[in-house]
């Protein structure tokens, strides 16, 4: 019995890549909703001229603890400044704060992740002991050391200090990450060719290792920039980060707000609704970028 | 059993020795001088003679190891060294408001615990269901709202609502359980959220993943009754994770209550803490830390005890 071969039809053409932005998109809408009101609060830092119909710092004693209406949207504090102005301006504060202190925290944890996971042994042992130790302490327990150690130095309005108090917890969580990620990637026959070929040990983990921890790098600023913010505002809000006055979130909470609950609460429920609103966006953000990056972290 | 728990308290003794050095250097390598931090925080200008002088005073013109031989001679006598604000030493402040906090925390402990396993079991067996939709709301809130903002607006619902706020001041529980709740309460819910949520969004997703593993399938083919299924094979295992997280978690309480008990004015752990870091008093910081960071490890005991007691296999390993 002879055997009819059917030739396969041909294909012609690959299928068409999706495009990236579309994919994200559609297969996760709350991403996008964390991303909207990321680019939000973004308009609001950068147009914070424009958009604040106040000085934020402006005080008007004719207009002490308005009541949100017309002219003054959110209300104005005891100073009479107006608290919409604040929560604008304060989205600066924030970000700024929030991104510097993210992407410092990630940048380091990754390459120390990366060079833990790629040296292994006795490196390794060394540095997995000291990222244990820095676990053990609550985030804010260690800036708060930090801050107690350093004191304030500030340059060009941000204290760098404060920034380095926030910087320290995130670094190792995501050394954790980026050493798990670099394990299995040293197992791969592309980094025996790279040692093979002669490559030194810093070009093997810069141009080798670092570009196949992008996805796990991207998703942990995200979720950093959530934890930057709310470590910020509470820090502010115990009169040890941001000072007066600048507007910050959380320092709009501290101290003498607290006396206002009854005449004045638009000046307690709208900068924490500012704070929770931006830590919400960018768990949501980060959480769809997980699942849409790399799908198999899916919890 | 006894055994399990017999090496997992003895792995304890090094890791605290471990943590109490990290402590020691955390405060003492990181760039800055305390001193100059506390005498010119305020831009005074202060000489050099009397920056030495305070260093001298507080003994940190010892060479490095002889400050850390007696710190660590220190630490089997509970000896921390003394406050340099009020001279009093530092555990004896600690002791006195060591009460009101591990109450608040172990409230808000459980909670935590009495929200989270009903919520989350309920979540997993109505997956996709509006109830379901309704709880995981709910738990990702719980992740975003910072504890002081809903410590701040359940006092603002209590003004408004009742025209009553929490007392100022701490009643021990046996003395005076109605006085005593009715200030810790509030508190341990606001901090208590959060810890919910996030063993509300474990206790869901291991549920999830148990329910697919094949001795589930087994059980239903039996016919075994599903709520039966639930307490002999599901629950059991799906705790695990949960516990672990409950364990890992328990820090970021105390991290919780440090500024919530600003909040409701309470003068715990974190009060002393947040007055400590204000004043840049490093002995106290380097006892609270240290206090912070045994709890830390100490629960995490706890957490691999009940993991034993949960998992056979765990304990025989």
């Amino acid at each position: 019995m002879a055997v009819v071969v059917t030739p396969s039809a041909p294909v012609d053409t690959l299928p068409k890549r999706p495009n990236a932005l579309w994919q994200f998109i559609k297969t996760q809408p709350l991403g996008l909703v964390g991303f909207l009101i990321i680019a939000l609060y973004v308009v609001c830092a950068f147009g914070a001229n424009w958009i604040s119909p106040f000085d934020p710092e402006a005080i008007d004693f004719s207009a002490m603890l308005a009541s949100p209406g017309g002219e003054h949207w959110f209300g104005t504090d005891q100073y009479g400044r107006d608290v919409f102005s604040r929560i604008v301006y304060g989205s600066r504060t924030a970000l700024a704060v929030g991104i510097i202190s993210a992407v410092a925290g990630c940048t380091l944890g990754a390459l120390l992740g990366a060079a833990s996971g790629y040296f292994g042994g006795r490196i390794d042992n060394a540095i997995q002991r000291l990222v244990d130790i820095m676990l053990s302490f609550p985030i804010i327990v260690l800036a708060m050391v930090v801050v107690a150690v350093l004191g304030k130095r500030q340059w060009l309005g941000i204290d760098f200090n404060l920034i380095a108090a926030i910087t320290l917890p995130i670094i190792p969580r995501m050394e954790r990450v980026a050493r798990a990620s670099t394990l299995s990637i040293v197992a791969m026959p592309f980094i025996d060719a790279a040692r093979a070929a002669g490559f030194g040990h810093t070009r093997i983990i810069l141009r080798h290792i670092t570009p196949n921890i992008v996805a796990p790098y991207l998703i942990m600023v995200s979720a950093s920039m959530a934890q930057a913010i709310l470590l910020e505002a509470s820090l502010s809000f115990l009169g040890l980060g941001v000072t007066e006055p600048t507007p910050a979130w959380g320092l709009m909470l501290s101290g003498a707000s607290a006396d206002f609950y009854q005449t004045a609460p638009w000046m307690i429920v709208f900068p924490g609704v500012a704070i929770t609103l931006a830590v919400f966006a960018f768990n949501l953000f980060g959480d769809s970028l997980r699942d849409w990056l790399d799908p198999k972290l899916k919890s | 059993m006894l055994w399990y728990a017999t090496r997992q308290l003895l792995l304890v003794i090094p890791t605290l020795a471990g943590v109490a050095v990290a402590v020691f250097f955390l405060i003492r390598v990181m760039p800055g001088d305390v001193v100059v931090v506390k005498l010119r925080a305020d831009g005074a200008a202060v000489s050099e003679e009397t920056i030495e002088a305070e260093r001298k005073r507080l003994g940190l013109d010892k060479p490095l190891y002889q400050q850390f031989a007696e710190y660590m001679l220190g630490l089997p006598r509970l000896d921390l060294g003394k406050s340099l604000w009020t001279g009093e030493p530092v555990i004896k402040e600690i002791v006195l408001r060591m009460p009101v906090s591990f109450q608040i925390a172990l409230m808000a402990g459980i909670i935590a615990v009495l929200i989270a396993i009903p919520l989350g079991t309920i979540s997993a067996l109505y997956r996709d269901t509006w109830i379901d939709h309704a709880v995981r709301v709910v738990a990702v809130s719980g992740l975003a709202i910072p504890s002081f903002w809903l410590g701040m607006l359940i006092i603002l619902g209590l003004l408004s609502l009742f025209n009553w706020l929490p007392k100022i001041g701490y009643v021990p529980l046996w003395e005076d359980p109605i006085a005593n709740l009715s200030v810790t309460i509030w508190p341990a819910a606001s901090v208590g959220y959060r810890y919910a949520a996030v063993a509300t969004r474990m206790m869901r997703s291991s549920l999830l993943e148990v329910m697919r593993e094949d001795y589930i399938r087994t059980a239903r083919a039996k016919g075994v009754w599903t709520r039966l299924i639930m307490r002999r094979h599901a629950l059991r295992n799906a705790l695990l994770p949960v516990v672990t997280v409950i364990g890992l978690e328990f820090a970021f309480l105390i991290g919780g209550l440090v500024v919530t008990e600003q909040v409701f004015n309470i003068n715990g752990i974190g009060k002393l803490f947040v007055d400590a870091t204000a004043r840049g008093d490093f002995n106290l910081i380097q006892g609270l830390v240290l206090l912070i960071a045994t709890i830390f490890v100490l629960v995490n005991l706890l957490v691999d005890l009940i993991y034993g007691w949960l998992d056979p296999r765990i304990r025989l390993r």
